[in-house]
């Protein structure tokens, strides 16, 4: 149980800069999932936590102490890794009580951790096993059970599910999410998977280029992303970006394939004709008799819902997610739900509030 | 299908075993003959059991003009099993070194050390014998062993080996607390287990088959490896017993076949079992 606290946090390899200052306070007992494209930073920022990379500038405060001058092992802390880093001469056991066997610990005290993680982890049966006679699923436990006997403060989690088979994932994803809420252990959690981080995360830190865009409950996160990058980052199938103007006085906007669309939440700061990209999720547009003309590309049935994938004669692609099957694969047409647009500026790429009160200037 | 004998295969492989087989049983068969009879060219191919004595009486008083067997075996072996472990002991430290630490020259000091893999014994022997005498260590024990222990061809195996290791079984180690002595005694040697004991069976053989530079440096009889040891059994000027010397021959192989075998098994195991 520890807060973290990064501050100003840099890292540069040489000259390329990697991480450009990256703030962040975690009370004790949350769990933030860093998520981005790979490239962006969230591997290192994740080593830089646990010691692996000296930052080159900035502070990493655990429980109210600057540890970033300090030895990983020093840190207290427990990391997991994604190909599992089990020791691969050493039994369940051994791997679990190496670094317990390190901290001399007395060996009755070892052996109870090990054997309750191992009851936890339903390793009980596995103990005397060499990793190379386990499945992925297993090993991705054993290490797993290496990072929970330690008892630490901090847990780090380096993209540990994305080896495993897909219905693998989703067991153990929950099975995570449950390990960690009663041991209430502050944990820091690297993906580029969103659904791995919309589900794991109390919050969400994402990442784009090795600057933080984001940092919000995932709920936020998708309902109002910061800006253009992390609304196509977050959400599957991805947002639908759409080029436009701003029209009648800000009240409405003119997207470039043609409607005009109300504001339901408010005009936007700003002249007529100032450039704005809307985004709609294709689960907000729906099939409207009255709508603007769709040719369809592409047809994917999901079973439960249909996503249709739409090529405007501008080019313009346009995902749509349909909760029937069965539909055309001509044209459709399409309207668009008022209710839940999302407006950025063209030029930043920032979200842009309903309410002239909250806009930003530019 | 499985039950039908391939002919061929056999009649191949019988052939084989017969060529490799014949010299050695020669040998064996000759080291009971009668020297006389041997000096007449009269070598015959059943062993005769009253000349088994021979492989006592070599271990224990050796040949008219060398010491007794068991002690140029002790010293062969001594010597074997130093430059086997001592080559062991400094490339694994060094490949260490140079595959996990970040220190300046550190490219420069792994080529320095590559390049000694164009210098071997042969090439610099006179140099070597130079620093030896200068050491005072010529006619001792170390001066036997020490040129021959350093060298990179081992050094080089083992950074081989230590590059496959995974960054992160490192990092692993790093946040478990392990320092570097314990890193390399409770995970990297362990993982390479079987590259050492397959390493420690050439390099013991090697050891073993040294001869030009326990020539040099090494002139008194109490010093005499087997290999030196059988040379100066076949004398120039009294009559060669060659019964004596093809026993000698025969008790100079078995060493290193007996660490073969026993190796053999070890980095088998290792070799199936070992994941990385």
């Amino acid at each position: 149980m520890a807060t973290l606290v990064l501050d100003g946090l840099r890292k540069s390899f040489g000259k390329i800069p990697v991480l450009h200052g990256v703030d962040l306070s975690m009370p004790s007992g949350e769990m933030l999932v860093i998520v981005g494209a790979s490239g962006c930073g969230k591997s290192t920022l994740l080593r830089l936590v646990a010691g692996l990379e000296e930052p080159t500038l900035g502070k990493i405060i655990l429980d109210g102490v600057d540890v970033a001058a300090r030895d990983p092992a020093d840190r207290d802390i427990a990391m997991v890794f994604q190909n599992y880093a089990l020791y691969p001469h050493m039994s369940v056991f051994d791997n679990m009580a190496y670094g317990l066997r390190i901290r001399d610990m007395p060996k009755a005290e070892i052996e109870r951790r090990v054997t309750e993680a191992a009851g936890t982890l339903e390793l009980s049966a596995l103990l005397q096993r060499k990793p190379r006679q386990l499945s992925g699923g297993q090993r991705q436990r054993v290490a797993m059970g290496r990072a929970i006997v330690r008892e630490p403060k901090l847990f780090l989690f380096d993209e540990p599910l994305s080896n495993l088979d897909a219905t693998l994932r989703v067991t153990m994803r929950a099975e995570i999410r449950r390990l960690q809420r009663r041991m209430g252990v502050t944990s820091l959690f690297v993906t580029h998977d969103q659904v791995e981080a919309m589900t794991l995360g109390d919050r969400l830190l994402v990442l784009h280029k090795g600057q933080a865009v984001q940092l919000a409950t995932p709920m936020e996160v998708f309902n109002r992303p910061a800006n253009t990058y992390v609304a196509g980052f977050i959400g599957a199938p991805a947002m639908n970006l759409l080029p436009a103007k701003l029209a009648q006085n800000g009240r409405a906007a003119q997207l470039e394939i043609g409607p005009t669309i109300a504001f339901a939440d408010g005009p936007r700061a700003g002249a007529d004709g100032r450039e704005l990209i809307v985004g709609i999720r294709p689960e907000h547009l729906h099939l409207d008799p009255a709508g603007f003309v769709l040719p369809v590309d592409l047809v994917e049935p999901l079973g439960s819902e249909t996503v249709v994938i739409g090529k405007l004669e501008n080019g313009q692609m346009l995902t749509i997610k349909l909760p029937c099957a069965g539909v055309s694969d001509t044209s459709l047409r399409v309207g668009i739900s008022e209710q839940h647009l999302h407006v950025f500026d063209a030029q930043t790429g920032l979200r842009l509030e309903g309410g002239l009160s909250a806009v930003p200037s530019s | 299908m499985r039950n039908r004998v391939d002919w061929p295969a056999h009649v191949v492989l019988v052939l084989g075993v017969a060529l490799f087989v014949l010299p050695l049983w020669l040998v064996f068969a000759g080291s009971t003959q009668d020297p006389a009879a041997i000096a007449r060219g009269e070598l015959s191919l059943i062993p005769r059991l009253e000349g088994f004595g021979v492989f006592a009486s070599i271990l224990r008083d050796g040949s008219p003009g060398t010491g007794p067997v068991w002690r140029m075996l002790l010293v062969s072996g001594a010597m074997a099993v130093s430059i086997a472990f001592g080559k062991i002991v400094i490339s694994i430290l060094s490949a260490y070194a140079v595959t996990f630490f970040r220190f300046p020259f550190r490219k420069a000091a792994f080529w320095t050390i590559f390049i000694t893999l164009m210098l071997p014994i042969e090439v610099r022997i006179v140099p070597t014998y130079e620093v030896m005498s200068d050491l005072h260590l010529i006619n001792t024990f170390p001066g036997l062993t020490i040129p021959l222990i350093a060298s990179a061809t081992a050094t080089l195996l083992f950074r081989q080996t230590f590059l496959v290791i995974p960054d992160e079984l490192v990092e692993a180690a790093r946040i478990d607390g392990a320092g570097p002595w314990r890193f390399l005694k409770d995970i990297l040697i362990p993982v390479s287990s079987s590259n050492l004991a397959a390493l420690f069976v050439i390099l013991f053989v090697y050891g073993w088959n040294q001869y030009l530079w326990p020539l040099l440096v090494a002139t008194t009889p109490q010093l005499d490896t087997i290999v030196i040891g059988i040379v100066k059994m076949i004398g120039t000027e009294t009559q060669t017993e060659w019964n004596r010397v093809m026993a000698t021959a025969l008790l100079a192989m078995l060493p290193p076949v007996a660490v073969v075998i026993l190796m053999q098994r070890w980095f088998v195991r290792g070799l199936t079992d070992g994941e990385k």
